[in-house]
């Protein structure tokens, strides 16, 4: 383990609790408190606690702030209501994804940037890059937030418990300033986990005291603390990419199967935000020709498929596995792989994945692998 | 964590107990399979086959990660436990006793196995 990792400010309690830590991004992190499954299915029937406080946030204000984001991302940031908050991505002038990103319009020309934590830098240059010319301001807040997601059914009662703040009134990707357990916080309804749920950003020191009354409130309900691990499996039953995975700087939103985030119709900077052109050409090569497509794959057998193992099909290599995981909710295996178009409609015969020599037999399915009920 | 007294441990983190009429059986330490998380799959070697003292003879799958699974001595493979192959979580709950892995007649065991408090300290658990 490196020494030099970087701790959150609920390091000292995740070691109170006996994590097991990983390193993350540069991060020491909690991967699982007891049992990664446990805790998968804590958030998938009652809630679950996570320190995300690696995630990088970074405030861009200021007149032009909307201008700015238009020209440096790919969604139309100025359609963002005020106390609302939008998934996209940042792409590099070739359309190649630097990062996804949520960002959340925190006041008339406020907004708050969150960036994953491999990324957080890359994506602060850019936009610090990107700002000239802009009467806008960049401001690394990375130091400035401790991150605290609650996710899971139970976790509007759970939070309803410890604040005042109108959490029915409160949509899915949306955000609003409150107070939480006696602690200002911006209390946002998004999350990472294909549950509803809260994010909850707080100053530092104010986070062991959060996380120490949320458990509290949390106890009736059957919520524990969850750590990185069961989150991978949480998001990848959900269909949801993951940054390095899924996303990389070799792949364009549209042949992640994203291009929905790219708006050529913006309401500011239309015609200039960085990547358009080759963002343009990567929309018509996936109309015309789709090299591969992202799916979703299922095992008929128990063995666990892992990101860089080749999709085969009749002895051919016919595409590769992003991200897989033993799914506790479906009780199998299941992956995220990029394969070629022919292979790629759910249902088709015949499709494997090479593990390790062995070309174990999975069915291709659409993603996500789960949806809860709404 | 306490690794019992009466089994002898590799540096790969396996255990070994005493052998009776020849047979040993063997399993993963409490501190591997806490280091490995879920165990989710197990592929045991089979009845029959021969194993190598410090050389891969299956794996362990969990959630983040696979892991080779060694033989701890050589001999012949006498029994697998089945009960690790239909629920692999057996390995995780009860490591030293029912989350034991397979059973060998003993030909040969190398000379560095180590005792409890021997392992204790090398995993400095």
């Amino acid at each position: 383990m490196s020494n030099t990792s970087r701790h959150t400010a609920l390091d000292a309690l995740h070691r109170e609790l006996g994590a097991t830590m990983t390193d993350f991004a540069g991060w020491d992190m909690p991967l699982r408190y007891a049992s990664e499954r446990d805790e998968h299915n804590a958030v998938r029937t009652r809630a679950g606690l996570f320190d995300l406080s690696h995630m990088g946030e970074i405030t861009v204000s200021g007149p032009a702030a909307v201008d700015l984001l238009n020209h440096a991302l790919v969604g139309n940031i100025g359609s963002v209501g005020v106390g609302r908050a939008r998934y996209t991505m940042i792409c590099q002038a070739d359309g190649g994804i630097l990062d996804d990103l949520i960002v959340y319009r925190l006041g008339e020309s406020e907004y708050m940037v969150v960036a994953n934590a491999g990324n957080a830098q890359v994506v602060l240059d850019a936009l610090t890059e990107r700002a000239a010319g802009f009467d806008a301001q960049v401001r690394d807040d990375r130091d400035a937030y401790a991150l605290i997601a609650v996710q899971g059914p139970e976790s509007p009662g759970i939070l309803k418990a410890v604040t005042d703040a109108d959490l029915d009134g409160l949509k899915y990707y949306a955000g609003l300033p409150g107070t939480v357990a006696g602690v200002p916080a911006l209390i946002a309804r998004t999350g990472y986990t294909g549950e509803d749920g809260f994010e909850l950003f707080v100053a530092p020191e104010h986070a062991e005291g959060l996380w120490r009354a949320l458990t509290e409130a949390g106890a009736p309900a059957g919520l524990i603390p969850c750590g990185l691990s069961c989150r991978d499996t949480l998001r990848l039953e959900a269909g949801m990419p993951l940054y390095g995975h899924e996303l990389t700087t070799a792949l364009t939103p549209f042949d992640a199967g994203l291009g929905r985030v790219v708006k050529f119709e913006k309401t500011s900077h239309a015609d200039d935000f960085v990547g358009v052109e080759a963002l343009r050409a990567a929309a018509e090569r996936a109309e015309a020709a789709p090299p591969r497509k992202l799916v979703g794959l299922v095992a008929e057998g128990r063995r666990v498929p892992r990101a860089g193992m080749s999709v085969v099909a009749d002895g051919q290599v016919i595409g590769e596995v992003t991200s897989g995981a033993p799914s506790p909710t479906l009780g199998k295996p299941i992956a995220m792989a990029y394969v070629d178009a022919a292979h790629a409609a759910p249902g088709t015969a015949g499709v494997g994945v090479d593990i390790r020599g062995t070309h174990e037999p999975y069915e291709v399915v659409a993603l996500p692998f789960y949806k809860r009920q709404k | 964590m306490s690794n019992p007294q009466q089994l002898r441990y590799s540096k790969e983190h396996e255990w070994l107990s005493a052998t009776e009429d020849g047979v040993a059986t063997i399993g993963i330490t409490e501190f591997a399979a806490n280091a490995l998380g879920d165990v989710v799959y197990a592929d045991l070697p089979s009845v029959g086959d021969t194993v190598t003292a410090g050389e891969t003879c299956g794996e362990l799958e969990s959630t983040k990660s696979v892991s080779d699974l060694y033989s701890p001595v050589s001999g012949e493979v006498v029994e697998a436990n089945q009960d690790v192959v239909d629920d692999p979580s057996l390995v995780n709950s009860a490591p030293f006793e029912g989350g034991w892995l397979f059973k060998v007649r003993v030909a040969q065991e190398p000379g560095d196995l180590l005792s409890a408090d021997e392992y204790t300290a090398f995993a400095g658990s």
